[in-house]
């Protein structure tokens, strides 16, 4: 039985003191301590080398992104697939109600995006920063106008929805109908996917060695959580909605099994410890399970058709946002790995 | 006015860190507080948002004879880290507001007028150098002593430095003297001498040059860093093709329910 070493009671104000009693009590506990360049006994100096780094003192920073950033990448992605899956049925001649339900959800995206993005710089007039350069090569600055291009499009065309079901659909509502949903459509292609390129380019390890999945898997991801809030709102009818569903649960399956195939010390992160958990939960949850569900609901027809729908609906949704959590809080896994980035073979523990 | 760059030479320093205090006086950069590493005499860790020059305490085995270590004794050099000033920056080119600059003298220097602390430079610096300031929100980093350069003065750890481990110049110069003086560490038996730039990879070399001895990455150097806008070609790509395949897909997707309910009527 191991006896805990009391902490004094000055200790609370005291970090150094602090500091020394923990390193005594893990020492206590568990006969050693893990801490960056403590040793067990036989090696009394620390030591700084090829081996050990400096002391596993991570080299990169971790990511400064409060929660609210994980949060924005799902919006952005399930708004800006809505407003493209919305401007297609209206091409297509769909069902009126899919495309007046993804001009709601891509008009919330509008809203709610910014909000958070404002949050994350704590002063709101921050923001506004953003819009005095458009620098191509920096993918924060793309995707701040993308967004704001996005906004325009999205809300015109639901402004103009407002206005039809007051009006009816006259030419000027109709002309800003359609200019709008155009334009949230150009916008809402790159609006959807861009966040992968916002991490995928970055010199977090994890993130870059993957910067060819991200984007399509976040934008993959958006669109199985644009097809489920549009089910849900009712649209739990239509096959192409179905279809898409089905095929980005599709792709959300081969991009798991993509990544639990390649064997990578980098990706580590995605797979081990309590970011990899989440990581695979995200991706059951956007992947297997509503691919499981859809194709059930396939072959089966009446109620059990429809609830299995929309458990696949929900199950996407929450995949999607999981997956955004997931990757994010991986990045700040990997920015801890001092060995990535210097280049020091991983050992295995 | 040159380009100018820092040359740190760790086979002089001696560990005070005055430029760290040099530093902070000059720029008036908030205090880290006085907590211990608990694992070396390094009790600061690394550059920051409140630490701009930060002294490396390379503590390792010795090696006995090179630089008369006793045998007895640890081998302990010091290094004093810095913004390394990046040819190709990654946070410069990362920075979606304009406010990191490339100065007229060569640096990167930050403008906290500007910075709207969206923290994506945080994540694009293949060194970890600049930080966001969690109690001001914005991130910030050693500026080159932008202000003093400007009227002709050096920067204040440079000024400071009472070894002139820290040598600033004119870059061409400073690249000089590193090549001279590592020649002369070699004729001293000091073989592992090396200079770290990183101009081997895309960073394309670094105003901050360190004069090492041993594996740079004892010192917390990447041996192959690279400025994450490589990556940029491959993720728009990859962006264009998930675009492609949303639109691709919802094209097909409502075609194909047109066509089947056009069959049923």
């Amino acid at each position: 039985m191991a006896y805990d070493i009391p902490l004094p009671e000055h200790s609370e104000a005291d970090p150094r003191e602090r500091k020394l009693f923990e390193i005594r009590r893990e020492a206590e506990r568990q006969g050693q301590v893990k801490s960056p360049g403590i040793h067990p006994s036989g090696a009394p100096f620390p030591v700084a080398s090829p081996q050990t780094g400096y002391y596993g003192i991570p080299l990169l920073k971790e990511p400064a992104w409060t929660w609210e950033i994980p949060l924005y990448f799902f919006v952005g992605g399930a708004s800006g697939a809505a407003a493209v899956v919305g401007a297609i049925a209206d091409y297509t001649g769909a069902d009126r109600k899919i495309v007046r339900d993804a001009r709601w959800i891509a008009a919330a995206g509008t809203v709610i995006s910014p909000a958070l993005l404002i949050a994350d710089l704590g002063r709101p007039e921050r923001f506004l920063g953003m819009l005095r350069v458009f620098k191509p090569q920096s993918p924060m600055s793309v995707g701040v106008w993308t967004l704001m291009g996005f906004s325009a499009g999205a809300s015109a065309a639901a402004f103009a929805e407002f206005l039809r079901g007051r009006y009816g659909p006259s030419l000027p509502i109709r002309v800003i109908e359609q200019a709008g949903q155009a334009m949230s459509m150009a916008f809402g292609l790159p609006f959807s996917n861009y966040t992968g390129v916002l991490i995928g380019a970055t010199a977090i390890p994890v993130w870059n060695n993957n910067v060819r999945e991200l984007p399509i898997h976040f934008g993959m991801s958006g669109l199985g959580a644009a097809v489920g809030l549009l089910e849900l709102m009712g649209n739990n009818k239509s096959r192409a909605l179905e279809l898409l569903g089905l095929g980005a649960a599709m792709f959300e399956v081969w991009e798991g099994w993509r990544l639990e195939s390649r064997n990578k010390a980098a990706l580590n992160p995605v797979k081990y410890g309590a970011s990899g958990t989440i990581t695979r939960i995200g991706g059951t949850l956007s992947g297997p399970v509503p691919f499981a569900l859809r194709a059930m609901s396939l072959l089966t027809d009446g109620r059990g058709s429809q609830k299995m729908r929309r458990l696949a609906s929900i199950s996407a949704i929450l995949g999607s946002l999981i997956t955004r959590v997931a990757w994010v809080h991986a990045g700040h896994v990997s920015a801890r790995d001092w060995r990535e980035p210097l280049g020091v073979p991983h050992v295995q523990e | 006015m040159s380009v100018t760059g820092f040359l740190t030479d760790s086979t002089l320093c001696i560990g005070c860190k005055a430029c760290e205090v040099a530093c902070k006086e000059w720029n008036g950069v908030e205090e880290d507080g006085l907590s211990w590493t608990g694992f070396s005499y390094d009790n600061t860790g690394a550059v920051g948002h409140s630490t701009w020059r930060h002294v490396k305490f390379v503590e390792s085995t010795p090696v006995p004879g090179i630089g008369g270590n006793s045998p007895e004794q640890a081998t302990w050099t010091f290094s004093s880290d810095v913004c390394k000033h990046c040819e190709n920056a990654g946070c410069l080119e990362a920075c979606p507001t304009g406010s990191l600059v490339r100065t007229e003298f060569g640096g990167v220097y930050l403008q906290p007028d500007i910075c709207n602390g969206c923290a994506y430079c945080v994540v694009s610096c293949p060194f970890g150098v600049v930080q966001r300031n969690p109690s001001d929100g914005r991130a910030f980093k050693c500026t080159f002593c932008y202000d003093r350069q400007k009227v002709g003065l050096i920067p204040a750890c440079a000024k400071t430095c009472p070894t002139e481990s820290i040598k600033f110049g004119e870059i061409e110069t400073l690249k000089e003297q590193a090549k001279q003086r590592l020649q002369e560490l070699h004729e001293r038996g000091m073989t592992d001498a090396t200079l770290w730039d990183s101009s081997d990879t895309s960073v394309g070399g670094t105003h901050a040059m360190f004069i090492l001895r041993g594996d740079p990455v004892s010192y917390n150097l990447p041996p192959k860093a690279e400025v994450p806008t490589i990556y940029l070609k491959k993720a728009w790509t990859s962006s264009a093709i998930g675009a492609a395949m949303i639109l691709g897909g919802a094209i097909l997707a409502f075609l194909s329910d047109k066509r089947r309910n056009g069959r049923a009527a």
